[in-house]
């Protein structure tokens, strides 16, 4: 295990007064570039939250407490958007991991030309969201894209579907379009979980004649937790984030099909120029991710101590 | 013996099936860029194209004033400007803060570690209305020094992290043995840390760039010209313009993601060492 950032560096020989001085003025800049610029919006967002902000001229803008945050919740359009969220969380989540953790495992094989493998894996990633949706906007196309073009000419499919044309299909489609930009670098993080495995650990269980499975499920599954982790927590982070592939592949249809909470957010405060219901809204998806997080590291923690 | 052989066979014949579907939607839209528009539409699609057609690329690099082209060169130098800008910010602070984190005693060390990068877990939307206004006020918006300031701002967690990460795994003995011969700790920072950091620089310089390269929803809503619109922006206009038009789509596309490849092809090894694992469970 390589050491981490929050172990305690050794004590070096010079006085502690001394550090925290150098502490403060090392870690100033940082903490003005980051904090300067979100801790005012932060708070301002919050306060705008509890009123009722319904353009951005309006010059009436009436304290309504809680009543965002209850319209909000009470809204079957929310919980709509949370229910795409979350299945656009688990599907891709998923789908990602798993072939995520079969890529990890062929890009540390013994392959000639493994440099060209890896150059050609890292591809999708380096490729920027919006191009990527575009890309896959063009392929899903229900008249000239390639996918209808290449189903049709090998004879899968009878007739060109409308692949964005359906609210179900559609999210469907906008995470394929997501995990295949995401899954290299989910296997990268589960690459560096994998080579800072002790390969004394394989030979042995060789020499104990395991069975790959059970190779697999004994000793690198257990080992990959912490990577698993943090892409999991990432990856959720990221979905209930998600808007510049929807923004460029969908727009949120059809019939909001593809509108996850971030997306519903963004159209509640800019289209319908809700600021104050927006406001509420990000901040929901705060306190859902952080709940979020929170479960994932306590199920995880409890997990590894089990497995080990 | 004859077993491993055969492991190894499938192995790289599973390789080539991944290498072919990571690389087929890519190498159609690089076709789609050079393909006839009638090629594109045609039932049953030419795959391969009747003829090379360049000319989005002649529109691109030398459409006139108020063109597509015109807006896509200077999107591709804000989007430069501002990524090179955002990389040089976040590498100089997430240095000096990383040292800090990594070398240093100080009360809250870890609190202010997991402040830094909590701020990740923030919807970008969250702080849109009021990030506006500001910028309004500073007469920054639809400017590249605004979005350079608010995409750092993005940026300089995942720095600090990575190089964070990076420098406790370097020795303590190498700064100890010049701290013993005289050297400050701001010296030891630059001759000693640095130099055996390379690959956590590099990684650190990479995911910046990329993150930099990639941002949307702030340029989005902050830019409204050529005087700033990035790449991102540009291209979702397009988009959403020439729906039609695949191929101008395509182009732009290709050009746009040029240089986030280039670089990520390039520092591909370091992008494993820079992936410290583990140091969010503290």
């Amino acid at each position: 295990m390589t050491k981490l950032a929050t172990t305690a560096p050794p004590r070096l020989r010079t006085g502690r007064e001394s550090q925290r001085r150098l502490a403060f003025w090392l870690l100033l800049p940082a903490a003005v570039a980051v904090f300067g610029i979100i801790v005012y919006p932060i708070i301002r967002t919050l306060i705008i939250s509890f009123f009722e902000v319904e353009s951005a001229l309006a010059t009436e803008t009436p304290f309504v407490g809680i009543e965002n945050y209850q319209r909000a919740l009470s809204s079957s359009g929310f919980w709509a958007a949370i229910g795409r969220t979350l299945y656009f969380t688990v599907v891709s989540t998923a789908l990602e991991l798993t072939l995520g953790m079969m890529l990890a495992m062929l890009l540390n094989a013994r392959l000639r030309m493994r440099w060209l493998f890896r150059a050609i894996v890292v591809l999708p990633w380096a490729v920027p969201t919006i191009v990527n949706a575009a890309m896959w906007k063009g392929i899903f196309n229900a008249q000239y894209g390639s996918l209808n073009a290449a189903l049709t000419q090998l004879g899968l499919t009878d007739e060109y579907i409308a692949w964005l044309g359906d609210p179900t299909l559609a999210l469907n489609m906008v995470i394929l379009a997501d995990a295949w930009k995401t899954t290299p670098l989910v296997a990268f993080f589960l690459l560096a979980g994998l080579t800072a495995i002790n390969p004394e650990i394989y030979e042995s269980a060789k020499i104990d004649r395991a069975s790959w499975l059970r190779i697999f499920r004994s000793i690198t599954l257990p080992m990959l937790v912490p990577s698993i982790s943090i892409v999991l927590v990432l990856r959720t982070v990221e979905a209930f984030k998600a808007f510049d592939i929807i923004y460029a592949m969908t727009r949120g249809g059809p019939a909001n099909g593809t509108q996850t909470i971030a997306y519903y957010t963004y159209v509640r405060a800019f289209s319908d120029q809700n600021f104050g219901m927006g406001s509420a809204l990000s901040y929901i998806i705060v306190i859902v991710i952080l709940i979020l997080t929170t479960v994932y590291l306590r199920m995880l923690r409890r997990s590894e101590m089990s497995l080990l | 013996m004859r077993h491993q052989r055969r492991n190894s066979i499938l192995l790289h014949v599973a390789a080539i099936i991944v290498a072919v579907l990571i690389l087929l939607p890519f190498a159609w839209m690089v076709e789609a860029s050079f393909a006839p528009q009638r090629d594109l539409v045609s039932r049953p699609m030419r795959w391969i194209p009747s003829e090379i057609d360049l000319s989005r690329y002649v529109e691109i690099f030398q459409g006139g004033e108020g063109s597509v082209g015109s807006t896509f060169r200077a999107a591709m130098v804000n989007s430069t400007i501002v990524a090179v800008s955002v990389v040089a910010i976040a590498m100089v602070v997430g240095v000096l803060g990383a040292y800090a984190f990594a070398r240093l005693r100080f009360p809250f060390r870890k609190a202010t570690l997991m402040v830094f990068l909590a701020t990740y877990m923030l919807p970008q939307i969250a702080l849109l209305i009021p990030l506006y206004f500001i910028l309004n006020a500073l007469g920054m918006l639809n400017t590249l020094v605004g979005l350079i300031l608010v995409d750092s701002s993005l940026v300089i967690p995942f720095t600090l992290w990575i190089l964070s990460n990076y420098f406790v795994t370097i020795p303590d003995e190498l700064e100890e043995a010049a701290r013993i011969d005289g050297t400050s700790r701001v010296g030891a920072l630059f001759r000693i840390i640095l130099p055996s950091a390379k690959p956590g620089i590099f990684a650190a310089m990479m995911f910046a760039f990329l993150l930099a390269w990639d941002e949307f929803m702030y340029a989005l809503i902050f830019t409204s010209s050529d005087a700033a619109k990035t790449l991102p922006v540009a291209i979702s206009e397009f988009a959403g313009r020439y729906t039609t038009d695949f191929g101008l789509v395509a182009a732009g596309g290709i050009l746009a993601a040029i240089p986030p490849i280039v670089i990520a092809v390039i520092f591909q090894r370091y992008v494993v060492s820079g992936m410290g694992v583990g140091a969010v469970k503290g």
